[in-house]
């Protein structure tokens, strides 16, 4: 019980310092770096919750690929740092404010409705083992496993036409 | 066992933080490691649901939307790549050439 708690209680304390180092970090390969540790974290929770499939995913997806994608575009454009000429001093109270408020409205919604979900059954043991869900992504969700195949399709030529340089016709 | 609404609200904190990231930082890239954030914190809604309601499809939604989230960091690198090629900079301060 206890062990659980304190498991649960330390991942979050990583994970939430890992989205602050993020956002305030001024190298933005430091920011990268602290949102691959986010990932992890994240996807441990997902074994927690008995999700091995999608924190295998998310490790390999997220923070292999994507992240790897935004290293590389970091390196590419020599963007890790950003001068900071410009004054914009009241935007930023706002949006510090408004995100309090966005805190607190939610964490009201998930605790001040009561015992709602606060029990949760012990599963199969069966229960999300890549072979449920293939065969689910397999049956039911077939035609959206479909498109979104042609989704990424599409994307992979739309990223090849941004990309490519203009031909100079001249 | 730990109740699902502790998950609910690590995924609010982490939901909250994305959206404060997109709003403070000028860095293009920052802001769009924001959104993965904020996608992030939705996924693990989607499991925590999914375990709460013993319930598979809300992984098969998160495989989605991981799917979903790669397809776009790939179009909104190549965009952002494009913009630093014409415009020098990815401050998005200096994006205004529509400005009326």
């Amino acid at each position: 019980m206890t062990a659980d708690l304190i498991l649960f209680f330390g991942l979050a304390a990583v994970a939430i310092g890992a989205a602050l180092g993020m956002l305030l970090s001024k190298n933005a390969v430091y920011s990268a770096l602290f949102l691959i540790l986010n990932f992890a974290t994240v996807a441990v929770f997902f074994l927690l919750l008995g999700a091995p499939f999608i924190a295998m995913a998310q490790v390999a997806v997220y923070a292999g690929a994507i992240m790897v994608l935004f290293l590389f575009v970091i390196m590419l454009l020599g963007a890790e740092q950003l001068l900071t000429s410009h004054k914009s001093g009241w935007q930023r109270p706002i949006a510090i404010l408004l995100t309090l408020v966005l805190l607190v409205e939610s964490i009201y919604l998930i605790f001040g409705r009561g015992r709602l979900l606060s029990q949760v059954a012990p599963v199969a043991s069966d229960y999300a083992s890549p072979e449920a869900i293939g065969e689910l992504l397999f049956s039911r969700y077939l035609l959206p496993f479909e498109v979104t195949s042609i989704l990424l399709l599409v994307a992979m030529v739309g990223v090849i036409v941004l990309i490519k340089k203009p031909k100079a016709n001249n | 066992m730990v109740p699902v609404s502790y998950y609910l609200a690590l995924a609010a904190i982490l939901f909250a933080l994305g959206a404060l990231g997109v709003l403070i930082r000028r860095n293009a890239i920052i802001i769009f490691m924001s959104i993965e954030l904020m996608l992030n914190a939705a996924n693990l809604l989607f499991v925590a649901f999914a375990r709460s309601f013993e319930s598979l499809d809300g992984q098969i939604y998160v495989f989605f939307v991981i799917a979903v989230a790669a397809a776009e960091v790939a179009v909104g690198l190549a965009l952002i790549v494009t913009i630093f090629r014409t415009k020098h900079s990815i401050d998005i301060d200096e994006l205004s050439s529509m400005k009326g």
